[in-house]
C-alpha cells in the first residue's frame, strides 16, 4: 500500500499547477464574464501534455498514467471550471476514444494534430434533443453507407468544444432495427460539408467553455472514419464514460478546493463581534467539513484512476469518485459562499462561479442519478 | 556548443524570511530555482536550439538542490550536475564562484556560461562576475538580447541608462535579465527525463580544490525594524472632496 504520488507524479503536479497559477487562474473571472474560450493559455499546454493526456507518445502525446491525467484535471479545475471542463472533454471524450479504438492511420490524422496542440480540440457528440441518460434507446442520428462513404442525418445536443474543435466523434444508428450493437462511432470533421454547428448555449456557468447543439444533414464521410468496430459503439461510449467520469471527478475535486481556499483566506480577514470570523465555530465547522470531503473525494478519484491504470475493473469506483465528488463540491462550494457572508454573492468573489461551474458537474457524463444506478447494479445484479 | 547554465535553489519568493538565533531561517518554505535563474536557462536552451550542442545544468547546494537541477531539466536542459560538499556550508560569494568555476573547468570546453541577473535571497548579484574573474573570461552582466556568430557573442545590456550592446569572444559568462523573455515551462518530455535522471554530486575532491577562505563575515544577523503601519479611510462626498484630502494628506506627509 503506497500513497505517495512517485517522482514523475509529484514533479507533473508542481508543473501544471504552476502553469494553471500563471496562464489560466488570473483570467478564470474573464472567461466567465465574456463568454471568451481561453485559448491563449491553451496553445501553450501543448508542450507540457496537457493537450495529449491519452495520446500514445509516438502520436505526439503525453500518454501519461491514469493519476496523472487526474491530477492535471483537478489542477485545470482548480484554476478555472470552463477551461478544465474543455480540457477534459478534448482528452477524456474526443481523444480517448481514437487512442483506444482507432487505426494508426485514425491515430496520425486526427489524434496528433490535436494532441500536440497544433491543431484545434477533439469533441465528442452522444446527447441528443431526445436521448441523454438513454442512449441505447434514444438515439436516432443515423449513418447510413452510401458508396465508399457514411451518410450521416440528425441532430445532436450539448456537444463540449463543437465549435473549437477539428472532429467530433458522433455516436450514431448504423442498424436500424436497434438493441445494443445497433450504434456506431464515426469521427467527423469539423469542415464536412452539410454540418452546422449552432451558437453556443446559453448557460448558467462553465460559460467560457462552449457547448453545441450540432446538425448533420447528409453529411459524408469516408467509410474509414468509422471508429472502432461497427456496432459497437454503445459499449465504446461506456468505457470512454467510465474514464470520462474519474475526469469529472477530478474537475469537481479541483473546483471545491479552489473554493475552500478562497472560504479559508476570507475566514481570517473578516471579522465579526470582535473577532476574525475563522475564530467562530460554526465557520470551523463548515471548513472542517469542506476539508474532509475534499481529502475523501480526491483519494477516491486517485483509487479509481489507479485501477484504471493497473488494467482492472474500475467501473464502480469511477462512478462512485464521480458521484462522491460532484456532488461534495456543490455543498463545498455552497459553503464557501455562506463563509463569504453576502459578498459570496457578488461577482467581485470568486465563490459565485465555482458553485456556478460546479452545478454542471452531476449531470454531463451521466447523472448523479445514473451513476447511482450503475453502483447499485454491482451489488443487486 | 557546450553550454553551461548555474543555478541556485533558494526559498520561494512568498516565503517569510527571519533571522533567527543568529540564523536565516525561512520556515517551511518550499525551496524551488531562482526564478531569474529560469532566465539564464531559457538563454541557454535557445543558444543551443540556434546552434547546436548542449546544456549542462551546475547547482552548488545541499542534496536538495537536485530539485531544482530536476525543474531545469524538465526544461529541456540535457544534464545537470550538483557540486556538493560540507566545507561549503556557508560560503560567500567569492568562494561560490571559485567552486563554480572549478566545476566549469571541469565540465570543459565550455563555451557560455549562463546565470540569472541575481538569486533572490542573498541578493547580491556579483557571483557571475566573480565568476568570470576566476575563470579569466569576458563578462557580460545583464544580458536583454543576446547574439553569438561563430566565437563572438554580442549583448544588449539592460542598464539603467538604456541599452548598451557589448561584444566579446567566447569563452565568455553571461548574465540574463529579464528582458530577455519569458522562460518555458517545462514539458512533459522533460519531466519525464528529470524525474528519472540520475544526478551526479561532485565534491571539492572531485573538483581537485580545497574549500575556499571566507573574505566576507557575517558577525551578526538581525530583522529590519518592523514599521507601524497604520490604515486611515479617506472619505468624502465626491470623487473630487476624496482626490483634495488625499493630495492634502500626501503633502502634508512630505510623501510629495
Ligand atoms: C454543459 C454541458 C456539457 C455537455 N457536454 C456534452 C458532450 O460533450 N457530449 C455529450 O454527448 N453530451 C454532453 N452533455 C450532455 C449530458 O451528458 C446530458 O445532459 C446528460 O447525460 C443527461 O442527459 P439529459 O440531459 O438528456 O437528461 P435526461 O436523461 O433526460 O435525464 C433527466 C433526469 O432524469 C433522470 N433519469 C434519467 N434516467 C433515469 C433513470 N433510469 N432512473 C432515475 N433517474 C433517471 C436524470 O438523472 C435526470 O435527473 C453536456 C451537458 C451540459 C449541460
Amino acid at each position: 500500500m503506497d500513497f505517495d504520488l512517485n517522482g514523475e507524479q509529484r514533479m507533473w503536479q508542481k508543473a501544471v499547477h504552476d502553469f494553471v497559477a500563471a496562464e489560466v487562474k488570473p483570467k478564470a473571472r474573464e472567461v466567465d464574464e465574456t463568454a471568451e474560450f481561453n485559448w491563449a493559455a491553451v496553445k501553450k499546454m501543448g508542450p507540457l501534455g496537457l493537450l495529449g493526456l491519452n495520446a500514445p507518445e509516438e502520436f505526439g502525446g503525453a500518454g501519461v498514467d491514469a493519476v496523472s491525467a487526474a491530477i492535471a484535471i483537478e489542477e485545470l479545475g482548480w484554476g478555472c471550471g470552463s477551461t478544465a471542463l474543455a480540457i477534459a472533454a478534448h482528452n477524456g471524450l474526443g481523444s480517448a476514444p481514437i487512442a483506444r479504438f482507432g487505426s494508426e492511420a485514425q491515430k496520425k490524422k486526427f489524434l496528433e494534430p490535436v494532441a500536440t496542440g497544433r491543431g484545434k480540440l477533439a469533441a465528442l457528440a452522444l446527447t441528443e434533443p431526445g436521448a441523454g441518460s438513454d442512449l441505447q434507446g434514444g438515439v436516432t442520428t443515423k449513418a447510413v453507407k452510401d458508396g465508399d462513404e457514411w451518410a450521416i442525418n440528425g441532430t445532436k445536443m450539448w456537444c463540449t468544444n463543437a465549435s473549437i474543435a477539428d472532429y467530433i466523434i458522433t455516436l450514431v444508428r448504423t442498424d436500424p432495427a436497434g438493441g445494443s450493437h445497433s450504434l456506431s462511432m464515426v469521427i467527423v470533421p469539423t469542415d464536412a460539408p452539410g454540418l452546422h454547428i449552432a451558437p453556443a448555449e446559453k448557460k448558467m456557468g462553465l460559460k467560457g467553455s462552449p457547448t453545441h447543439a450540432v446538425t448533420y444533414d447528409n453529411v459524408r464521410v469516408p467509410l474509414e472514419n468509422l471508429l472502432g468496430e461497427e456496432g459497437r459503439g454503445l459499449h465504446q461510449t461506456l468505457t470512454t464514460l467510465d474514464g470520462g467520469r474519474i475526469s469529472i471527478g477530478a474537475l469537481s475535486v479541483g473546483l471545491a478546493q479552489a473554493a475552500f481556499e478562497a472560504a479559508v483566506d476570507y475566514s481570517h480577514q473578516r471579522a465579526t463581534f470582535g473577532k476574525p470570523i475563522a475564530h467562530h465555530q460554526a465557520i470551523q465547522w463548515m471548513i472542517a467539513e469542506a476539508a474532509m470531503n475534499i481529502e475523501v473525494a480526491r483519494t477516491m478519484v486517485h483509487k479509481a484512476a489507479w485501477l484504471k491504470e493497473q488494467g482492472r475493473p474500475f467501473t464502480r469506483e469511477a462512478a462512485i469518485a464521480k458521484t462522491f465528488a460532484t456532488e461534495m463540491a456543490e455543498t463545498v462550494c455552497r459553503n464557501a459562499i455562506q463563509i463569504h457572508g453576502g459578498y459570496g454573492y457578488s461577482r467581485e468573489y470568486p465563490v459565485e462561479r465555482i458553485y456556478r461551474d460546479a452545478r454542471l458537474m452531476t449531470i454531463g457524463e451521466g447523472t448523479s442519478e445514473v451513476n447511482r444506478i450503475v453502483i447499485a447494479r454491482h451489488y443487486l445484479d | 556548443m557546450k553550454i553551461v547554465a548555474c543555478i541556485k535553489q533558494v526559498p520561494d519568493s512568498a516565503a517569510k524570511v527571519v533571522a533567527q538565533d543568529g540564523q536565516v531561517s525561512w520556515g517551511d518554505a518550499p525551496l524551488v530555482i531562482n526564478p531569474w535563474d529560469e532566465f539564464a536557462v531559457e538563454a541557454a536552451l535557445q543558444q543551443k536550439e540556434a546552434h547546436g550542442g548542449e546544456v549542462i545544468a551546475v547547482s552548488m547546494g545541499g542534496e536538495s538542490a537536485k530539485e531544482a537541477l530536476k525543474h531545469a531539466l524538465a526544461m529541456g536542459c540535457d544534464s545537470a550536475i550538483l557540486v556538493s560538499d560540507p566545507a561549503l556550508a556557508g560560503v560567500d560569494t567569492q568562494g561560490t564562484a571559485k567552486v563554480l568555476a572549478a566545476a566549469i573547468q571541469k565540465v570543459g570546453g565550455v563555451d557560455l556560461a549562463f546565470f540569472g541577473r541575481q538569486a533572490i535571497d542573498g541578493d547580491a548579484g556579483i557571483t557571475p562576475a566573480q565568476t568570470a574573474r576566476v575563470l579569466g573570461w569576458p563578462m557580460l552582466g545583464l544580458s536583454a538580447v543576446i547574439k553569438v556568430d561563430g566565437g563572438k557573442v554580442t549583448v544588449e545590456r539592460s542598464i539603467e541608462e538604456g541599452r548598451q550592446t557589448v561584444s566579446a569572444e567566447a569563452p565568455a559568462v553571461l548574465s540574463v535579465v529579464k528582458d530577455f523573455g519569458e522562460p518555458r515551462y517545462p514539458s512533459f518530455m522533460g519531466i519525464r527525463k528529470a524525474s528519472r535522471a540520475d544526478i551526479p554530486a561532485w565534491t571539492l575532491a572531485d573538483l581537485g580544490i580545497s574549500a575556499p577562505a571566507p573574505v566576507v563575515a557575517w558577525p551578526e544577523l538581525m530583522n529590519p525594524p518592523s514599521r507601524e503601519v497604520a490604515c486611515e479611510f479617506i472619505t468624502g462626498g465626491s470623487p473630487a472632496e476624496i482626490a483634495e484630502k488625499l493630495a492634502d494628506k500626501i503633502i502634508a506627509e512630505k510623501v510629495l
